[in-house]
């Protein structure tokens, strides 16, 4: 039977590739190893002058929403809706972290899309970003009540991804 | 539009420059070669012109100027990213089937490859006839196989 | 109007393909020789058949004719127009055209000069490669049509990627393609040999030139590849490990196990159901490199832009083939019956070991590029598997290899006297090591790897020239006698030699400055100083730079001046970096520009990098050593069979 040995192998290989092909993953796409873990600690100005760190992710009664975006991004621009409609929905917390922005730049980009965050942090070096495993904006963190974190959405919130992906995990912290 | 982007994008970047100490930089520049490029895909960080390859750069330099030893710096960048970050997967479990698999295919091919030869092992050829004999007497002058 | 003509051709070569895959077998099993005969005419006409297409896509890009999606989506006036014509297979849809059109040229070509052939294997090899014409026609009429208009033709085009406009790039999927397609004509071999059952010395012997023939253009290709990533990509390397460059890198190793499991098919009649083996899975190796190309199942540099349908569709054909034809081998090898026998210290038995650390090599070389995806496929985890790895295994199964290697080719055929081999190496291979020891010691030493890396490559090159050395009589006289495969052989293992201290002496001994210049400065790269002269913005045809010029001394003298651009281009918008380099035989000076620094300096990344030619040198000895083999006259394509092969006539052939 050792003839068939290459057959077999070949067809494990092939089934292999058709699983993952079928599967809706996307290979770029790196899982985010925070999930379960407590905010990371840091401290950041913020975009009024100010400074904030993990405290306001912690603790505020209601779960959070962390959004990594950028002036430059173009993703960002295009997930700006939802984030906009996420706010409306009042039961969030929703802070902004500007990623390797200028301040200026930030403002510009919120006045004319629209702010949805109660506070924008800036991370001018991205140094916050990586503590918090980012690779590139968009990315978003849901941070249950207790301040850790439950879900990490990478890249923009659009299209089916919104139903497929965030609100379900929404849902799992009782925010139909 | 593109020109300003990228200027705008150079300004903000911050510095991503070598370390003074030359023997911590070539330190820090050997770990880097084993950290993965999050976003260009099958490069190591030293090779990527990527945004947050940078910021990397600067995180192993911090660190190893810090005094930090390369695993804690490993250790740092797989609590952040995963195994994933490492271009070289660590040795366990999950990867001893791939770290064993040079060695054991060569084994394995190997011992198929003997208990062949156990079955048929290489007999000595029958005696040459009369007619080979004459044959062989005729060629003995000419020149070996190679 | 051409558009039309080039699908057309398409069409019309698939129905052709079509009855050249199913007639010839259902004429064999007839006996009839007339409908035998017509497969060499139907391969001859699906190859004319497809130069009317490539020509008919070429000219729509040679004329911007954007009403072709392809064309609108990668081509541009204002592109050069040779990059114009290689942007034809700088896409999914045309490099697949291309891969067909090589396919058909190759059927064309064993239609043509397999006239020694017996005609029923010649038969079924025709008819198996219009089996794979099929599958690829279907492939591109179905999922990935060239010819497809858009109903409104955009006024310009989106242009071509720009770090694809480069002579080495353009070059170097044509070069692979017939690589990867001419390993085709094996698999057809091997296919046909499998159906009729028949697998004889001669088969080996008729099969070699082909994959020679793929090995010369695979090898070119492979070594193309290598000198973009190194001159376009600006990172100083030239190997990266990525999926797709292995995808290209297995069926090279699998057609180099080929080649040399072939040799002792040809002599002694063993080896067979490997040999056969090794030929399926050699072209099966080109398939899966396509297939990971096209499906973005794991993420590349070089991958096409992806689209899951066409992936699928791949792997079914893939699925298909090359399924069928390892459950065909699985049916058939036990027939084959093991033949000549002989000792394992032997020439032969050097090949056996030789083909035993290929395999397990190619083997550990496709785990490593597939472990990320069957460790996600079991539990989800995400591991990357980079260069650590691919080194160490080419550590572990190289360093034997290149050993054996050493001895390998003195050792007679049958049984052999490794003493005897071992007393003529001795001189050469000691030599060899003093110069190794010499030049480490000389350099400061370093790392253990780099000793042995000296060693094993002094040490072949030593042996390779210590092997033409006769046992008696003149050396000279027995240089002009050996035969041109022999030289081959020489040519292509000292290539080896070459290659492998390019390697090590590269990867050791190159020195890197990362830093900051403003114009007029300079900085001490290993013996040499690189001074930044000027720096200016520049405008190139299709895009727009900064250029430096960077001049390198060495005590006080100038040794070379280097002109590295940062190249921004406007359509696509995409920014590359044309490192400045001196390709000497010592060492490359090689020198790349960055960003602009707040304060007004470059950033520079400044190398000197020893012997970086040696991997040129390398492959180009290789080469050579493939073309002066494939020139003998013993293993020539076209040569008249010789009348010492009678027994390799089957049953009812008709010649």
């Amino acid at each position: 039977m050792t003839r068939f040995v290459p057959a077999v192998a070949f067809v494990a290989m092939v089934a292999l590739f058709a699983v993952m092909m079928l599967s809706d993953r996307n290979p770029k796409e790196i899982n985010s190893v925070l999930i379960g873990r407590t905010v990371p600690d840091f401290a950041l100005p913020t975009l009024d002058g100010g400074t904030a760190g993990d405290a306001v992710l912690k603790a505020r009664g209601k779960p959070v929403l962390v959004n990594f975006f950028a002036s430059w991004c173009v993703p960002c621009r295009a997930e700006h809706q939802t984030l906009m409609d996420l706010a409306a929905r009042g039961d969030l917390v929703m802070v902004g972290i500007a990623y390797k922005d200028r301040p200026g730049d930030t403002r510009a980009f919120l006045d004319e899309l629209g702010n949805p965050f109660e506070v924008v942090l800036r991370d001018e070096t991205g140094d916050v970003a990586i503590e918090f495993g980012v690779s590139g904006a968009p990315e978003t963190f849901l941070i249950d009540r207790d301040g850790t974190i439950r879900y990490r959405h990478w890249g923009p919130m659009v299209g089916d991804t919104i139903a497929q992906r965030l609100a379900p995990e929404l849902e799992a912290l009782g925010l139909p | 539009m593109t020109v300003f982007l990228v200027a705008l994008l150079a300004l903000i970047q911050s510095a991503d420059g070598p370390l003074d100490d030359s023997a911590a930089e070539l330190r820090a520049r050997a770990l880097m070669r084993e950290i993965r490029c999050l976003v260009c895909q099958n490069q190591s960080i030293v090779d990527s012109d990527a945004l947050v390859a940078s910021d990397l750069r600067r995180f192993v330099r911090t660190r190893v100027a810090a005094g930090d030893s390369d695993a804690a710096i490993k250790d740092a960048l797989v609590a952040r990213y995963g195994d994933w970050v490492l271009l070289s997967p660590p040795l366990d479990g999950r990867t001893l089937l791939l770290w064993g698999s040079p060695f054991g295919f060569a084994l394995i091919a190997l011992g198929f490859w003997v208990v062949r030869r156990r079955r048929a092992p290489p007999a000595e050829p029958a005696p040459l006839s009369a007619a080979e004999r004459a044959r062989l007497e005729a060629l003995t002058s000419g020149q070996d196989e190679r | 109007m051409i558009g039309e003509l080039g699908h057309a051709a398409l069409i019309l070569t698939l129905m052709l393909a079509l009855m050249g895959a199913t007639v010839p077998h259902w004429a064999i099993a007839r006996g009839d020789a007339r409908w035998m005969a017509q497969g060499r005419a139907l391969a001859v006409a699906q190859f004319l058949l497809v130069v009317t297409a490539f020509a008919a896509l070429t000219e729509a890009f040679i004329v911007s004719d954007f009403s072709l999606r392809v064309v609108a989506a990668n081509s541009h006036t204002l592109k050069p127009l040779l990059y114009k014509i290689t942007g034809v297979w700088g896409n999914h849809e045309g490099s697949l055209l291309l891969w067909v059109l090589i396919l058909t040229l190759f059927s064309a070509l064993v239609a043509v000069f397999g006239a020694n052939l017996p005609t029923r294997l010649r038969t079924r090899v025709l008819a198996v490669q219009s089996a794979l014409v099929v599958g690829f026609l279907l492939f591109i009429l179905l999922t990935s049509n060239p010819f497809e208009r858009l109903a409104v033709a955009p006024l310009e085009g989106n242009g071509l990627n720009p770090l694809l406009q480069d002579i080495g790039l353009a070059l170097h999927p044509p070069m692979l393609y017939l690589g990867y397609v001419g390993l085709s004509i094996a698999f057809s071999f091997a296919v046909a040999a499998l159906i009729d059952g028949d697998v004889t010395p001669a088969w080996a012997r008729w099969v070699r030139p082909w994959t020679l023939l793929a090995w010369l253009f695979l090898t070119g290709g492979i070594a193309l590849g290598a000198g973009w990533a190194y001159y376009e990509l600006g990172w100083g390397g030239w190997w990266f490990w990525d999926p797709v460059e292995n995808a290209s890198f297995m069926p090279w190793l699998a057609a180099t196990a080929l080649l040399h499991s072939a040799i002792v098919m040809e002599k002694r009649d063993a080896l067979k159901s490997w040999t056969v083996l090794l030929a399926l899975v050699a072209f099966a190796f080109s398939l899966l490199g396509t297939f990971l190309v096209r499906s973005g199942v794991l993420t590349s540099v070089h991958a096409f832009a992806t689209d899951p349908e066409r992936g699928l569709f791949i792997l079914a054909f893939l699925a298909l083939v090359i399924g069928g034809s390892l459950i065909l081998y699985g049916m058939r090898a036990e027939a084959l019956a093991p033949g000549g026998l002989f000792q394992t210290v032997s020439r032969e038995g050097a090949l056996v070991l030789n083909n035993i650390l290929l395999a397990s090599y190619v083997g550990a070389v496709l785990l490593g590029t597939l472990y990320p995806l069957i460790l996600e496929a079991v539990n989800g985890d995400q591991i990357s598997v980079g260069p650590p790895f691919f080194n160490f295994a080419t550590t572990l199964l190289m360093m034997p290899l290149l050993v054996a290697l050493m001895a390998g080719p003195l050792l007679s055929w049958k049984r052999a006297k490794l003493g005897r081999a071992l007393a003529v190496l001795a001189p050469f291979v000691v030599t060899a090591l003093l110069i190794a020891g010499l030049l480490f010691w000389a350099r400061a030493g370093g790392a253990v790897m780099t000793l042995v890396g000296l060693a094993l490559g002094f040490g072949l090159l030593a042996a390779v020239i210590g092997e033409t050395r006769p046992a008696q009589g003149r050396w000279l006289k027995a240089l002009a006698r050996r035969r041109r495969a022999q030289w081959g052989m020489t040519l292509a293992h000292g290539g080896l030699a070459v290659l492998v201290l390019g390697i090590t002496i590269s990867e050791a001994w190159t020195t890197e400055v990362l830093t900051t210049l403003s114009e007029g400065e300079g900085v001490a790269v290993g013996p040499y100083r690189f001074e930044l002269v000027e720096i200016a913005p520049k405008a190139g045809k299709n895009y727009s730079a900064v250029a430096a010029h960077i001049r390198v001394m060495e005590e006080g003298a100038v040794v070379a001046d280097l002109w590295p651009e940062d190249r921004s281009y406007a359509n696509p918008v995409t920014q590359t970096s044309e490192a400045g380099i001196a390709a000497r035989a010592q060492s490359d000076l090689y020198a790349v520009i960055g960003e602009q620094v707040a304060d007004g300096r470059w950033s520079v990344r400044l190398y000197n990098k020893p012997f970086v030619a040696g991997l040129w040198w390398g492959a180009a000895l290789m080469v050579l050593g493939g073309l002066v083999s494939l020139s003998d006259r013993r293993l020539r394509v076209a040569a008249p069979a010789r009348p010492k092969k009678p027994a390799a006539q089957p049953q009812g052939a008709v010649s």
